[in-house]
């Protein structure tokens, strides 16, 4: 069609501290669809682009750690509308990126905005199902709180681009916790995309740090970084996650090791919250209010 | 100062514990030798007198424990928990008949007084089987889906600081779940857990429920890293605990760590003195300072600070050091030669890098392992005793003007086990509580336990949780 308009292509830029920088390399890498066509260059991110990241995620952690769980749970609501008004395009990412029919990257889309949709319901919840006060066996106020991690590397999943994504990420930042996340290596356009989402969704800058390239390259310097507290190994085989795993027990990160998924979208259950929470418990003597006890 | 009035000595008689000259490994419900027929000698710290002779397991004998546990696995863990949970009591209930020649045995081997024993140790070892007995037969209750199902063989490694009721905390939420066990007790404090092996008979336990392998690091290092166990709980340092980590990786091993810690505990200008006294003294004193959530770092509002270490020197100048078995002990002695080492090089350095040290006038007696209290002031972040665990009697004490600085300071260390806050004003501890990140958060007390509260650290003092409905986790195939 010689008449046909000649698009115009989208710059894939990585999504740190809630901006958009290419990689400070100045590297990129080729990303095909399953066929092997060429779809975009995107950035090849480096140690220093993984350590910006951490630097971003940590800067964010207090107030994002510190906003309220219903604050949270609104935000976490807003990205699954954003994401719905583009639903669109998400759906023809995902269908390039995983050589997915129209219908079936639609129902891989829409499983991922239901997911927002259901951690966004968790934020002010899970404290009082994994929380609660203590009966200790004297005079003491005693409650235990659930509390985020801190900053939590991710490996995305590398086969589900986006649901699978959506699935690992979410559970992470619901909670508080900041995220550095790889996106899928081969795939890593769905994942690129969504920081223009969640740029878009009131989300503080660096919540969501989204880096592409070669997954075992910036894996490793997250695993061995001092001030990350915890590493979702979702997006590793067998050799490199145990190799991340011995790399994170330097600062004792918590690490939640990869387990076969057969269907990302299925309901999850509260691990991935839980895999990245600390419980605090506070005491308090409870006194007493004089020699007959009673206040009634 | 003078004391108001003597003591005499009132020593708990010894008679109540009868020590065997020698101890096997507890295997499959028998006292056995080790293989290579290995022997250590396990002290008493407070005389170096030799209690008794002690198995030392190789492989080969982690390997037998190890086999007995996935043997007896499979019965117990297809036990009703009704069942399981009667086992449970029963030992709670012997531990509560025989808790005062357990603490004795305790007091001699590891060096504590028998004030803390007796009235901390022993009721919460008895209280923490008590606890997890009721939950075995409630485990679909919990908050782990209908049917949670155990791990099955636990490699468990303690410590020497509480032996027997490290032993509880990991033994007893271990068999409510429907695991079996192989524990590892300290290599200086073997015995508690070997009379907990007689308890285990006295219970009728099925043989290979629970099994004891004696031994130092090498044993440990064994169990931890045998193909077999499914499970590592582990108490002790930060060092051991990250190489542990490092050998599970790659594993399906669930792994939990109970690691060390650099406790803050804050008073605020109107904390109640002599209440936040009393509190520091417990934090950093009981048990010798031996305790991993131990308050080892005073940080004082700087308007109240000479006011506090003045009531602080002259409530350390009654403390009374000595005698374990004597019921007028506050102070015991250092658990081992190697700790007393520890300890004295840290405060060594403490001097030699300029902060000043301070200790009440204590005669230290001539044989076995002592140290006396000491005070550290005009200690920085910077210095050595405010930033390594000691371990220790020895608190280094620093200032600061605003709750923030309080909080940043008191973060300002890669342990995140225990602090504690002192101040009338509720919001202030809310305020603090909330922004300290530590497991255990103490208000207005310290050094607190119970069963049903969670307790275990942020950061590189550990990951899990034991106690309370949370220790059920890091048992269970969830």
């Amino acid at each position: 069609m010689s008449d046909a308009r000649l698009s115009v292509f989208k710059t894939y830029k990585l999504y740190v501290g809630g901006k958009f920088p290419r990689s400070e390399s100045g590297r990129v890498y080729e990303v095909t669809d399953s066929k092997g066509k060429w779809l975009a260059n995107a950035p090849l991110s480096s140690r220093k682009d993984a350590r910006d990241a951490v630097v971003a995620a940590r800067k964010a952690f207090g107030a994002w750690s510190g906003a309220t769980a219903y604050n949270r749970g609104q935000i976490l609501y807003r990205i699954a509308e954003m994401l719905e008004g583009r639903r669109d395009q998400y759906v023809a990412e995902v269908a390039d990126a995983e050589g997915l029919s129209k219908s079936k990257a639609s129902l891989q889309v829409d499983a991922a905005i239901d997911r927002w949709v259901w951690y966004a319901g968790w934020t002010d919840k899970i404290a009082q199902v994994v929380g609660g006060g203590n009966p200790v066996a004297g005079p003491f106020f005693n409650l235990s709180s659930p509390e985020p991690t801190g900053v939590v590397a991710v490996l995305a999943p590398q086969e589900s681009s986006f649901l699978g994504l959506v699935s690992v990420v979410a559970p992470v930042i619901a909670t508080g916790n900041t995220a550095v996340v790889i996106a899928s290596e081969k795939s890593p356009l769905p994942a690129l995309s969504l920081g223009e989402v969640l740029a878009t969704s009131d989300l503080p800058g660096g919540v969501v740090n989204v880096l592409s390239g070669r997954t075992a390259e910036i894996a490793a310097p997250l695993a061995a970084h001092q001030d990350v507290n915890a590493i979702d190994l979702a997006g590793a085989d067998e050799a490199l996650a145990k190799e991340l795993e011995i790399a994170a027990a330097d600062n004792l990160k918590r690490v939640l090791r990869p387990q076969p998924v057969d269907d990302w979208s299925a309901t999850p259950g509260t691990e991935r919250l839980t895999a990245f929470l600390e419980t605090k418990t506070v005491w308090h003597p409870t006194g007493s209010l004089g020699a007959s006890g009673s206040s009634y | 100062m003078a004391p108001a009035f003597e003591y005499a000595p009132a020593p708990e008689s010894r008679a109540i514990v009868d020590i065997a000259p020698s101890y096997g490994l507890f295997i499959d419900g028998e006292f056995t030798e080790a293989a290579d027929g290995k022997v250590f000698k396990t002290v008493s710290p407070s005389t170096e007198e030799v209690l008794s002779e002690v198995a030392e397991a190789g492989e080969a004998d982690v390997d037998r424990a190890v086999k007995a546990a996935r043997k007896a696995f499979e019965k117990w863990s297809a036990l009703p928990g009704s069942e399981r949970a009667k086992y449970l009591f029963r030992i709670a209930r012997i531990i509560q008949e025989r808790s005062r020649e357990l603490a004795v045995l305790e007091t001699l081997d590891n060096g504590k007084p028998i004030k803390e024993t007796r009235d901390a140790d022993l009721p919460l070892v008895a209280a923490h089987f008590f606890y997890y007995a009721g939950w075995a037969d409630k485990l679909g209750h919990a908050g782990f889906g209908a049917n949670p199902q155990p791990l099955g063989v636990a490699g468990q490694v303690i410590p020497w600081n509480f032996p027997l009721l490290m032993l509880a905390w990991k033994i007893a939420p271990a068999l409510a779940t429907g695991n079996t066990v192989v524990l590892k007790p300290a290599e200086t404090t073997p015995l508690s857990a070997l009379f907990f092996a007689d308890i285990c008979r006295q219970a009728g336990l099925p043989k290979g429920v629970v099994n004891i392998v004696t031994g130092d690091g090498r044993t440990g290092a064994a169990l931890i890293a045998h193909p077999d166990v499914n499970k590592v709980a582990f108490t002790g340092s930060t060092a051991v605990g990250k190489e542990i980590a490092r050998t599970v990786a790659g594993t399906r091993k669930k792994l939990t760590l109970e690691l060390g810690g650099k406790g803050a505990n804050i008073v605020f200008d109107d904390a109640p003195i002599d209440q936040a006294v009393e509190g520091i003294v417990g934090g950093i004193f009981f048990n010798q300072g031996q305790v991993c959530c131990a308050g080892s770092r005073l940080l004082v509002q700087e308007s109240i600070h000479d006011e506090l270490l003045d009531s602080l020197k002259r409530r350390l100048s009654t403390l009374r050091l000595g005698d374990p078995l004597d019921k007028n002990t506050d102070i015991g002695a250092i658990n081992s030669a190697e700790q007393l080492a520890r300890i004295t090089a840290l405060a060594d350095q403490g001097e030699a890098e300029g902060a000043e040290r301070w200790s009440p006038a204590c005669e230290l007696p001539s044989t076995g392992y002592w140290f006396a209290p000491t005070l550290f002031t005009n200690v920085t972040q910077a210095h050595t005793v405010a930033r390594d665990e000691i371990f220790g009697p020895v608190l280094s004490v620093l200032t600061f003007r605003t709750p923030d600085e309080a909080v940043a300071k008191a973060n300002n260390t890669p342990y995140g086990l225990s602090a504690g806050i002192w101040t009338e004003k509720g919001s202030r501890i809310l305020a603090v509580a909330n922004k300290l990140r530590a497991g255990v958060v103490w208000s207005n007390t310290f050094n607190k336990f119970d069963p049903t509260s969670p307790f275990g650290g942020y950061k590189e003092s550990g990951f899990g949780r034991e106690g309370g409905r949370h220790g059920l986790e890091a048992y269970l195939d969830v």
